[in-house]
């Protein structure tokens, strides 16, 4: 698992990473109510906003981590945001996206890195 | 940017676990550990227990007492603070002479002065506009050194009737002072969350004290700004700032309620308040624009800004979401905002644009929740 300044988590499986947000993103936003997915076939750039969350208290964004294209996403968040802050790093993945350059991913944070920034 | 204000019961609220963010100056309680959903919905259920000490407390008194701090208010207030007998509350506003909303406020007869509760935002506004404006036999003293706390939901009643006893008669809008182990209290039956409730103003030496006894009953949460938010959008209610402004008349606002008969046209004291024109001429003729409810369809909320379509397609925006959010009891997205008289019947079909996506939503009627005030 490899994780980003912006508190997601990066899970890489021959050249597919998923991606969903950490335990502790999922505390900070609070009470998940709609998650707003990309398209499947979308082919996303690094630094673009394609996930948007929406909490009780504000609406939050989720940046794709790498170049690619996105292969899949978790349509069961639609009918259950809540699981966003019930199971962040399990069941509430957001997107599953194909990466031009899974070498790219060893620039990331590992967990213990991750877990010293957020203290 | 100046220091931000800490509220006197801070320590209380940090050690129930409270996350703070700045609002109106204050450092304020947002949510405890059981979140804002649960905070709304325990609220609805129970008990919750809200400081909203940052809200200004303001004592209007002259040599004539209540009738001539009534009379000399009227000037620039549009609703009756003539004729509220004593022991009553009422909801009122500021007015500018362009008709538009200087703060929208709530001021009881307390037999031998005017008191008043403002928004916190607007507290020093307000104030210098009393000063500026009220004669000088009136004076306007900001009552310091006290806190106000809020305890709203179908348990409060029980709740604080444990604690004073006398609180169980008041009934929605009564005011009364009552002592708690020596300190005086003033207490009012309502709130702004849309249920049965009390506010109290409590010595700051005792607050923490008192707003211990309430949290130690079962029924009793601490709930933080983020549930107020959502509790008062679900009762249809306005935050000033967001909702009503100093452009908003009280028609376009909906609050021509507050505005009683001997204020209107033909009333015993017609008009005499900033902005009389407008705003009689508004509520004879109609405004051009109105403050609506608006149910999105789907989950996806509309927040403060959005843009408002009167179709799927094309066109500029007829008006924007001035209030929105999720309604934790409505189990869906929920908004206020501002459309063309003309599109503002209750079942309306609107557009709002979201992240550059139109999706519907329907003007529903407000509250969107019945309130369960004690009458």
């Amino acid at each position: 698992m490899k994780y980003t300044e912006d508190h997601e988590w990066l899970r890489e499986e021959g050249g597919i990473v998923t991606v969903g947000i950490t335990k502790h993103a999922a505390e900070q936003l609070g009470d998940v109510v709609f998650v707003d997915l990309p398209e499947v076939g979308a082919e996303v750039s690094k630094g673009d906003e394609i996930v948007v969350i929406e909490s009780v208290k504000a609406a939050s964004d989720i940046l794709a981590p790498l170049d690619g294209e996105i292969v899949e996403v978790n349509e069961a968040l639609a009918a259950t945001p809540a699981s966003v802050n019930e199971d962040p790093e399990g069941a509430a993945w957001f997107f599953r996206m194909k990466v031009k350059d899974a070498s790219a991913l060893s620039g990331f944070m590992d967990e213990a890195a991750y877990l010293e920034m957020v203290g | 940017m100046s220091a931000l204000k800490r509220l006197r019961l801070h320590d209380l609220h940090e050690r129930l676990g409270a996350r703070f963010a700045p609002f109106a100056g204050y450092e304020m309680p947002v949510q405890y550990p059981a979140g804002v959903m649960k905070e709304h919905l325990h609220t609805r259920a129970a008990a919750g227990l809200f400081d909203v000490s940052h809200m200004g407390q303001v004592a209007l008194r002259a040599p004539g007492g209540y009738e001539e701090a009534a009379a000399a208010f009227e000037a620039l207030n549009p609703a009756a603070a003539l004729g509220l007998p004593e022991g009553r509350q009422r909801y009122g506003l500021l007015t500018n002479e362009a008709g538009g909303i200087i703060d929208d406020l709530m001021f009881a007869n307390r037999g031998d002065h005017l008191f008043v509760i403002v928004n916190a935002a607007c507290k020093e506004g307000d104030l210098a506009h009393m000063r500026a404006h009220l004669p000088a036999a009136v004076t306007v003293e900001e009552i310091t050194g006290r806190a106000l706390l809020a305890l709203q939901g179908p348990a409060a009643e029980a709740a604080l009737a444990r604690l004073l006893p006398g609180a169980a008669a008041m009934r929605f809008m009564d005011v009364a002072v009552m002592e708690w182990e020596g300190a005086e209290l003033w207490l009012s039956r309502s709130g702004y969350t849309g249920e049965d409730g009390f506010e109290i103003s409590v010595p700051e030496d005792r607050a923490e004290a008192f707003a211990e006894a309430l949290l130690a009953m079962e029924e009793v949460l601490p709930i933080g700004l983020g549930a107020r938010d959502s509790l008062r959008l679900e009762a249809g209610l306005c935050l000033y700032g967001h909702d009503i402004d100093r452009e908003t008349s009280p028609v376009e606002a909906g609050l021509d309620w507050a505005i009683q008969k001997a204020r209107r046209t033909g009333g015993a004291r017609a008009g005499g308040f900033p902005g009389a024109a407008r705003i009689l001429r508004e509520l004879e003729e109609g405004p051009a624009r109105r403050r609506v409810g608006l149910r999105p369809e789907g989950r996806a909320p509309m927040r403060e800004g959005t843009p408002l379509f009167a179709a799927a397609e094309g066109g500029e925006p007829v008006g924007a979401v001035t209030s929105g959010g999720f309604g934790p009891s409505l189990e869906g997205p929920m908004a206020m905002g501002y459309v063309p008289a003309a599109l503002a019947a209750p079942g309306t079909l609107l557009w709002g644009e979201v992240r550059g996506k139109r999706l519907p939503a329907t003007i529903s009627p407000l509250p969107f929740r019945p309130s369960t005030y004690k009458r």
